[in-house]
């Protein structure tokens, strides 16, 4: 949820003559520390506690490593899978006019509204063997919960507004004009689309991508219901650290959250990046 | 004669599309597409949203009373699901106005003033979407638990004395496996929602209104109680919706810090897990319980579509469809 931190507009007017300046920073700054940068801070002197041998020696460990590459495998197959999906979803409710679309597009923000363990329990008994799709997919051998298969189901569920929700206002605002000229030169619709609409999209759909991604990376309450939770195969990083936590081995629970955190700062930063690279050959 | 009637009307109808529609279609087909992949991609997009979405919100209503109202009844007016409910009211209430505090003085400091180190303190504020909701309960156990910095705090207490005002203890209230904590983890998730809706419409919006008010002689309150606050309630409103959902909802990092002791430190959606997991065969019961969070997730959607369709221009610019 990239903001504009500047507008062109009334910038000019603005220099700190609105009075409320210091009072509001300053209960922003308290907050911001008391709530998030302490605590955080709190995680990275503990790790730093371990020294960078005691962190490597947790983090090398074969459970540890299946865990995060899970996570942060099924997190990836998840949000790609969003972001062709979510895209195709927001084009349909921008572009066509089909009956009931209002009710399915308040539906989109459904994972936001509805609790994570709610879905997961949800996402489970609908997936599972005897589930209302799980035995139609039993039937045709494909195996879903209890695998890391649900585990990208569950992931597809959290992440899908993040991607709709970032695609549809950008698709919104695409010139027809654009789509006509190119159609006026000769170019095929499926031309058309390829080469001028979905270029305008990328930066949007891999802001959603990179949205969708970073929630699934850490989402715990929906995934652990259909996930099976075997050690080395279905176990996922964070339900790892509530292992941890529980046999009071707070060393390896901040070894792993902070893997974790790192991991998926640096995912966000190439995200970042690139999108800012795309959006600047765009236009 | 009907017949006649309509056979009349119907006629020149077709000769006057027939032209008309190939004109049409010539234009329109260049800028959309055909009928046939037009109706592939919605009925695609559709059996999408319908697996994902809407199957798993139906089939918990389904479970929920698939054992008969009375099972359902007595599910979710059992004392522990009462007491379940009532903590995750209370935490609802502690957190959404804390963090609707922080949302207005974090966007009214972003939005109307230019100072450095912006950008990363808007970041900042982002920061909690990118930590999962288990690291947010475990950074809490470090500093309050069994182990952790504040730990002596909460065991023993601070002894100080005061001169010729006699000894004190300065004692905090234990934080893991009880309220404090939960509050604290659900703050630390919650923290963005309410000023990630206001800051990009007071950006939108200006100081103009606000320095219009200013110069005919209101003061700083003044103005932002009569002019700020008008301006962004509905988009005020619409973060305490997002927050409050997710305050309700929250369950990683609650899970973390709560203990999971029934009737005590189990809010509602830990309460599904716990009866989700009893093996005593509650499993309709545990769906009682998560048809209530997916009513109230159902009127969030109502509300949140309803603010949106309404009071679209009061809403930041994203939120608008």
């Amino acid at each position: 949820m990239a903001v504009a931190t500047s507008s062109p507009a009334g910038k000019a007017g603005r220099k700190r003559v609105l009075p409320g300046f210091g009072l509001s920073l300053g209960i922003t700054l308290a907050w911001l520390g008391v709530i998030v940068l302490i605590p955080l801070a709190g995680l990275f002197v503990k790790a730093g506690g371990l020294g960078l041998q005691g962190l490597w020696e947790i983090w090398t460990q074969p459970r540890v490593l299946s865990a995060l590459k899970l996570s942060f495998g099924t997190a990836f197959t998840a949000a790609a899978f969003n972001a062709v999906m979510g895209t195709l979803v927001a084009w349909v409710f921008v572009r066509y006019r089909f009956p009931g679309k209002r009710i399915f597009d308040a539906m989109i923000d459904l994972p936001f509204a509805l609790p994570t363990a709610v879905a997961g329990i949800a996402l489970t008994a609908l997936y599972g063997p005897s589930g209302w799709i799980g035995q139609w997919l039993e039937k045709a051998g494909i195996k879903v919960a209890y695998t890391s298969l649900g585990i990208v189901v569950a992931l597809v569920f959290v992440g899908l507004p993040f991607v709709v929700r970032v695609v549809q206002p950008v698709l919104a605002e695409v010139e027809r004009e654009l789509e006509e000229a190119a159609a006026t030169l000769g170019a095929s619709r499926w031309h058309t689309v390829s080469r001028v609409v979905l270029p305008a999209l990328w930066p949007a759909v891999l802001a959603g991508f990179g949205l969708a991604f970073a929630r699934g990376v850490g989402e715990y309450g929906s995934v652990i219901f259909i996930a099976g939770n075997l050690p080395g195969l279905t176990e996922i990083a964070p339900l790892l650290i509530t292992f941890r936590l529980d046999e009071y081995d707070y060393a390896s629970a901040t070894a792993i959250a902070l893997a974790m955190l790192l991991l998926s700062l640096a995912v966000l930063l190439v995200i970042n990046t690139l999108q800012a690279r795309l959006s600047r050959r765009g236009g | 004669m009907g017949d006649a009637i309509t056979a009349v009307i119907a006629m020149p109808r077709q000769e006057l599309r027939a032209p008309a529609s190939t004109v049409q279609n010539g234009m329109a087909s260049a800028i959309t597409e055909p009928r046939w992949v037009q109706v592939v991609l919605i009925v695609l997009a559709l059996g999408f949203l319908l697996g994902f979405l809407l199957m798993p919100l139906l089939l918990v209503f389904v479970e929920a009373l698939r054992a008969g109202l009375p099972t359902f009844l007595s599910a979710i007016t059992e004392a522990d699901t009462l007491s379940a409910i009532r903590l995750t009211l209370l935490v609802t209430v502690i957190v959404v106005p804390l963090n609707l505090v922080f949302g207005v003085a974090a966007a009214w400091a972003v939005s109307k003033h230019e100072f450095p180190g912006k950008r990363l303190l808007v970041s900042l504020i982002d920061l909690p979407f990118a930590v999962s909701p288990v690291v947010a309960g475990l950074v809490f156990v470090l500093i309050f638990g069994a182990q952790g910095w504040a730990w002596p705090l909460i065991d023993e207490g601070w002894h100080f004395a005061l001169p010729g005002l006699g000894e004190y203890t300065l004692q905090l209230p234990k934080v893991i496996f009880a309220v404090p904590g939960i509050v604290l983890a659900t703050l630390f998730v919650t923290f963005p929602f309410i000023a990630r809706e206001l800051m990009p419409l007071m950006e939108q919006q200006g100081s103009d209104e606000e320095l219009a008010a200013l110069s005919l002689g209101a003061s700083g309150w003044q103005t932002f109680w009569r002019v700020t606050l008008p301006n962004i309630r509905w988009a005020l409103l619409y973060g305490v919706l997002l927050c409050s959902a997710r305050a309700m909802g929250e369950f990683g990092a609650v899970s973390v810090v709560s203990g999971h002791i029934r009737g005590r430190t189990n809010t509602l959606p830990l309460h599904v897990e716990v009866l989700y997991n009893d093996i005593s065969g509650s499993y309709s019961a545990a769906f009682a319980v998560a048809s209530l969070l997916a009513l109230s997730a159902l009127v969030t959607l109502v509300l949140k579509a309803y603010l949106e369709w309404r009071h679209s221009d009061s809403l930041a610019a994203n939120r608008r469809h």
